[in-house]
């Protein structure tokens, strides 16, 4: 085998710091008409699969997570994303279930995305790489479940994107799951929602160093860019409540406004560093396509605008998670989940929590959630057994 | 299990085995628990938080909602039967959620304090206060129950919803019910408009 040509990588992880991965040659159709193939999904899991393969929970990340739920991240050394909900005798309890978290179709920490190679070209995809959906992302994680041997999975859960996925997963396999839970999500993004997106695009594309989505070739990142579409999307994953008891109008190190343009305000500084952090790990175009997956999910498009028709006949039990300080996916778009599928009288539970934190509260230490998504988990396994 | 409510063990026993039911207001789930022996099929509205998190983690269908607000959201004639126990008095529109309830369900069982009952009538009579009982134990300033109304005042309502009564049940003082005859609480002084702590109505759209 002959050594494959290196470009810069746009983060800097070696790729055997992604966990597992799996190849599959069998071309994935995508919505877009395209299809992909070979593809690479790479995942984590915890816990064991028992010997009936009954207790298989599928844990969808949000935009900008990844594979690793439960264990420290290969690149910033920090702790799992969801380390507060998941792992032994926590809510989704690795002792007892087995945990699979993989990364996205079109993300960046080892499933096939832009920045990786195509193998047409042996050169980075770039934006030759199809636009995936949330759907396609689903059909991926389809695949990858069926490769580990599992028919049935206990539950899909996921918050944010990941909450569009679980939605995806019983609207397009209900017979292949017994629970979903969706949190703080939506069955259609919204125009305020596609706009912030748009906002951080631009953001991407304007920085110089992008050029055209080649950056890798020319070896730069787009980093400013970048930064600057995760501040503001920052913003929206906050409550305006959290941001003025955070920060207030407190001064950054400075007694005084500075009258420059250098950042005076505590929460300027702390968007940088939202910014700058975000830009180590993370590659602008699968933050292009992704933020594109997200807009382009409407569950009920295809049923001409009727969600009930989604769900008709669904198997699967619902555990809907809102948050009421959540603008971003406020608590009425998850309500409007929960009574399509009353509608239909699918089993749906509804849970709204009181919390101040917006819409990062689902990452966050919120012990309603963590009581809910316990009980919920725990009954539905029970009577499996 | 603990043991019903009496209304609630009224209601119970309107349900038919392997319905499909919605019980708006289903606090903790007692009924939804119960009706699960008979195999219905139970979904519930429940307001406080901590009510539906209890639902859900005993394997309940539980919607976080408001009776007020929500059951406009449900389409018609999905459940076999809709619940609304010890509630209606406390809604902002008894008679925009009694419509609703009659839309949502083939049937409903509704159970309700009566205004009526002989030791309120006298608590009023002889303290000249706002009657506070055993049942509506409740300051006229803190109490949940801003629609309060007697049997036969309920009886009017259903009338002008377009329901019919299929069953009533009076609620006695020592805790258990009785058959009644709903045309006894609009005829007349005694009878259990009178005599009766509550009631329980089982209705359908006329």
């Amino acid at each position: 085998m002959t050594e494959a040509p290196r470009f810069l990588r746009p983060v800097t992880a070696p790729s055997a710091d992604v966990g597992l991965a799996v190849t599959f040659q069998t071309p994935l159709q995508l919505d877009c008409g395209r299809a992909l193939a070979p593809f690479t999904v790479a995942y984590m899991t915890y816990g064991t699969l028992n010997a009936d393969k009954s207790n298989a929970i599928l844990i969808c990340h949000a935009l900008t997570g990844d594979q690793f739920v439960a264990s420290e991240h290969p690149i910033t050394g920090k702790p799992g994303w969801w380390i507060t909900m998941v792992g032994p005798g926590k809510p989704i309890d690795t002792d007892r279930f087995f945990v699979i978290c993989a990364n996205v179709l079109g993300g960046c920490m080892g499933s096939t995305g832009p920045a990786e190679i195509d193998p047409a070209t042996g050169k980075p995809w770039g934006l030759n790489f199809p636009l995936v959906t949330i759907r396609d992302m689903v059909r991926a994680q389809k695949r990858l479940v069926e490769h580990l041997g599992i028919t049935k999975l206990l539950a899909v859960v996921g918050g944010s994107m990941g909450g569009m996925q679980a939605l995806q997963w019983a609207a397009s396999y209900p017979e292949s799951l017994r629970a979903v839970v969706p949190i703080a999500c939506a069955a259609r993004h919204s125009a305020q929602n596609i706009a912030f997106h748009e906002v951080g695009r631009q953001a991407i594309m304007a920085d110089p160093d992008w050029k055209g989505g080649e950056y890798q070739l020319h070896n730069t990142r787009p980093s400013k860019g970048l930064a600057v579409a995760r501040m503001a999307a920052h913003i929206t994953y906050v409550s305006e409540m959290a941001l003025q008891n955070k920060f207030g109008r407190n001064l950054q190190n400075r007694d005084a406004k500075s009258f420059q343009f250098t950042p005076d305000f505590q929460i300027e500084s702390y968007l940088h560093h939202q910014g700058a952090s975000f830009v180590d790990r993370f590659d602008a175009n699968s933050y292009l396509y992704i933020t594109r997956a997200m807009d382009y999910f409407d569950l009920a498009e295809e049923h001409g605008g009727h969600l009930s028709d989604v769900f008709r006949v669904n198997p699967a039990r619902f555990c809907i998670v809102a948050f009421t300080s959540d603008w971003l996916f406020p608590p009425v778009e998850n309500k409007r989940i929960a009574h399509a599928l009353n509608a239909v009288a699918a089993q749906v539970s509804f849970v709204e929590i009181r919390s101040d934190k917006g819409h990062d509260a689902f990452l966050l230490d919120e012990p309603e959630m963590f009581a809910t998504v316990r009980g919920f988990l725990n009954h539905a396994a029970t009577d499996l057994s | 299990m603990s043991e019903l409510r009496p209304d609630l063990a009224a209601i119970a026993a309107m349900i038919r085995p392997g319905a499909r039911v919605l019980d708006v207001g289903c606090g903790d789930g007692a009924l939804l628990e119960h009706l699960k022996t008979k195999n219905v099929d139970g979904r519930g509205i429940e307001i406080s938080q901590a009510n539906v998190n209890a639902c859900v983690t005993s394997g309940l269908a539980v919607v976080q909602g408001d009776a007020d607000t929500d059951l406009v959201d449900y389409p018609a004639q999905v459940f076999d039967a809709v619940i609304l126990s010890q509630t209606i008095q406390a809604t902002e529109k008894p008679k925009v959620v009694l419509d609703h309830l009659l839309r949502i369900g083939r049937r409903v069982a509704i159970s309700l304090p009566n205004f009526g009952y002989w030791k309120v009538r006298l608590s009023l009579l002889s303290g000249g206060r706002m009657p506070r009982t055993s049942t509506l134990d409740y300051t006229w300033w803190a109490t949940p129950n801003i629609h309060l109304c007697t049997l036969a005042d309920f009886v009017d309502l259903t009338r002008e919803c377009g329901a019919t009564i299929v069953e009533a049940h009076a609620l006695n003082d020592n805790g258990t019910t009785s058959k009644m005859n709903p045309a006894s609480l609009t005829h007349g002084y005694l009878g259990p408009n009178l005599f009766a702590q509550g009631g329980v109505f089982l209705l359908k759209k006329s």
